[in-house]
């Protein structure tokens, strides 16, 4: 049987009507709200921890446990959609706005009741103008209809939704840089603890959840924990959105459930490798995850337990697909000027080390580079692990630490030879624009 | 000296009140600065926003360097960015800027004489899916080949 998706949240994706308020109540939308809302709080709170979702945003913790985090009060709370979607690799979330925006803000309708809270904010990148418009629109359809605002399907609860344009840093992907972000400041990340489901946004208790995640809440209500466990493996249940992207055939978002293999994935959704091109490589959850070979790729299966056990990470779901006609030094490189470039400058561990690893990919591939900066990359890496704030300088050390042991042969022989094993010339910057600087 | 227009400092005025925070409007502001300056942050539209938002110029100031969205410098008509991460350019995005470069007789981040366009080539815009790929004002366009892209800016006058 060919290879297919499992559209569980995607479903009525190919329908342009479930954008609007109308087409999406024709397709369901909006019923496990006033399901929702005869509800006790605790009890979406239980079922959604007793579902095993996880947050699709990246780090993958337990949805339902992070709710639980927040204090037993009456002390006014925030939601925040994490909308800044900004690993490279991953745009799945940018689908699910401009494809179903309804969707979101009924699960974050439905999140905003279990916590308790009356304001959620939908932090959007800035540079999805389509992903706000739409929300926006459908933020407008959502009041008319009486689904936002005081006293929501007469239930005596109210609540209020907004949406707060970002402006350009991945940084604020982090959820306390969000925050900082969300509060007028630049997106720098706060030292955790306190947790901002302790003090977050205006030092008051907040929920960040990714948008994947919270979509995914209405289904739980809709189903039930113990239908929806059944999907996926036991510790990672449910399916989830994947954006495959680089060197394949059909890239796009598929959704699939978890422990689904990688290599299905690329072979089967994606359509495989371009005529006369192998497979070398896969980053399977987004730029700041360890590389695979491509017999490691061969055998992982997507879900959090495989990844890991293989050294890497499921992430945000984003699979970057490297065929044999790329440099794995090129590959790197750019990745490193990424976080250079992206590092909020706060710690000295990633300011510096981001800056250091541009610098000497960039030395290597100009032909300049010499035996011991391949020694160098790994020792800066290995020194900004776990020494910051937040992951960014982990999230810049991890490519490093797999790029180089298991391509090592690439970057010798473009220090010993001065050119790319693979594409037999040496480069003048990371790209053709910079060389002409 | 800059001004807001009087539609623009109604629209700082309605931001100040939209939050929970004035502080929060902070970066919706600079965006109406921005678009209301040519496409970029001058001094001067800092000071003219501390002015009306009353907040200090340096807690705005320090908000618009730390952002990629706002522009430090004159842009061309068209600001063409080019996304350069590593899924688009594995699809070419290097090929892409070079070509439009070569095109128009420039370089990256420099606007064309003609004051049209400045090719920028900037972090991943999540569009991994349709790379390569660039953005011109707030549009994606996707699925490029770096003749189709020069061909659309043949079009933008």
């Amino acid at each position: 049987m060919a290879i297919q998706e499992t559209k569980y949240l995607t479903e009525f994706y190919h329908l342009p009507e479930f954008k609007g308020i109308d087409g999406y109540k024709k397709n369901g939308g909006y019923v496990e709200l006033e399901k929702a809302l005869k509800m006790q709080p605790q009890a979406i709170i239980d079922e959604v921890k007793a579902s095993g979702l996880r947050g699709r945003g990246g780090a993958g913790f337990s949805t339902g446990m992070k709710w639980g985090f927040l204090p037993k009060n009456n002390e006014p709370r925030y939601l925040l959609c994490n909308a800044d979607e900004g690993e490279p690799g991953t745009f799945k979330d940018r689908m699910m706005m401009e494809k179903a925006p309804h969707q979101l803000i009924e699960g974050m309708i439905i999140s905003g009741f279990a916590i308790g809270s009356k304001k959620s904010y939908i932090y959007v990148r800035g540079e999805y103008d389509q992903s706000i418009n739409t929300l926006e629109t459908a933020i407008q359809e959502a009041y008319k209809a009486g689904y936002l605002g005081k006293n929501i399907l007469g239930s005596g609860f109210d609540h209020d939704m907004d949406v707060y344009r970002g402006a350009g840093a991945y940084i604020c992907g982090e959820e306390t840089g969000m925050i900082s972000s969300l509060e007028g400041l630049k997106g720098q990340p706060k030292l955790k603890p306190p947790f901002p489901a302790v003090q977050g946004y205006l030092k008051k208790p907040t929920i960040v959840n990714n948008v994947e995640t919270l979509a995914v809440v209405k289904y739980v209500i809709r189903d039930g924990a113990a239908h929806y466990k059944k999907i996926g493996t036991e510790k990672s249940t449910g399916t989830k959105l994947f954006s495959l992207s680089g060197n394949v055939m059909k890239p796009g978002n598929f959704e699939v459930p978890l422990g689904f293999p990688l290599k299905d994935m690329v072979f089967g959704l994606g359509g495989g490798m371009k005529p006369g091109r192998q497979l070398k490589a896969v980053i399977p959850g987004g730029s700041s995850a360890p590389v695979l070979n491509a017999e490691e790729s061969n055998r992982a299966l997507l879900d959090y337990e495989n990844l890991a056990q293989m050294g890497t990470m499921l992430g945000s779901g984003a699979i970057i697909v490297i065929d044999d006609s790329n440099c794995m030094v090129q590959c790197l490189s750019n990745l490193m000027h990424f976080y250079h470039h992206e590092s909020c400058g706060q710690c000295t561990p990633c300011r510096e080390g981001t800056g250091w690893l541009d610098k000497i990919t960039r030395s290597i591939l100009s032909g300049k580079g010499r035996l011991q900066d391949i020694e160098l990359l790994l020792k800066v890496a290995d020194n900004m692990k776990g020494k910051t704030i937040c992951a960014l300088s982990d999230a810049a050390a991890l490519p490093v630490l797999s790029f180089v042991p298991k391509f090592r042969d690439e970057f010798e022989y473009f220090v010993r030879e001065g050119k790319s094993k693979v594409k037999g010339t040496a480069y003048k910057g990371h790209s053709y624009a910079e060389m002409h600087h | 000296m800059f001004q807001l227009s009087s539609e623009g400092k109604q629209q700082v005025l309605n931001e100040l009140k939209r939050y929970e925070s004035k502080q929060s409007a902070v970066l919706p502001a600079l965006y109406i600065g921005q678009r209301e300056n040519k496409g970029f942050i001058t001094p001067a539209v800092i000071q003219e926003l501390s002015r009306v938002m009353e907040i200090p110029e340096s807690q705005i100031n320090e908000v618009f360097t730390f952002y990629t969205m706002y522009n430090k410098k004159n842009v061309g008509k068209y600001h063409v960015q080019v996304c350069r991460t590593l899924s688009c350019m594995l699809n070419g995005a290097e090929e892409l800027v070079g070509h439009l470069c070569e095109q128009l007789n420039t370089r990256v981040d420099q606007m064309t004489t003609d004051g049209r366009f400045t090719i920028s080539e900037v972090e991943c815009l999540g569009s991994c899916g349709t790379a390569p790929m660039m953005q011109i004002g707030d549009k994606y366009f996707e699925n490029l080949t770096p003749e189709s892209a020069m061909n659309l800016l043949r079009t933008m006058k």
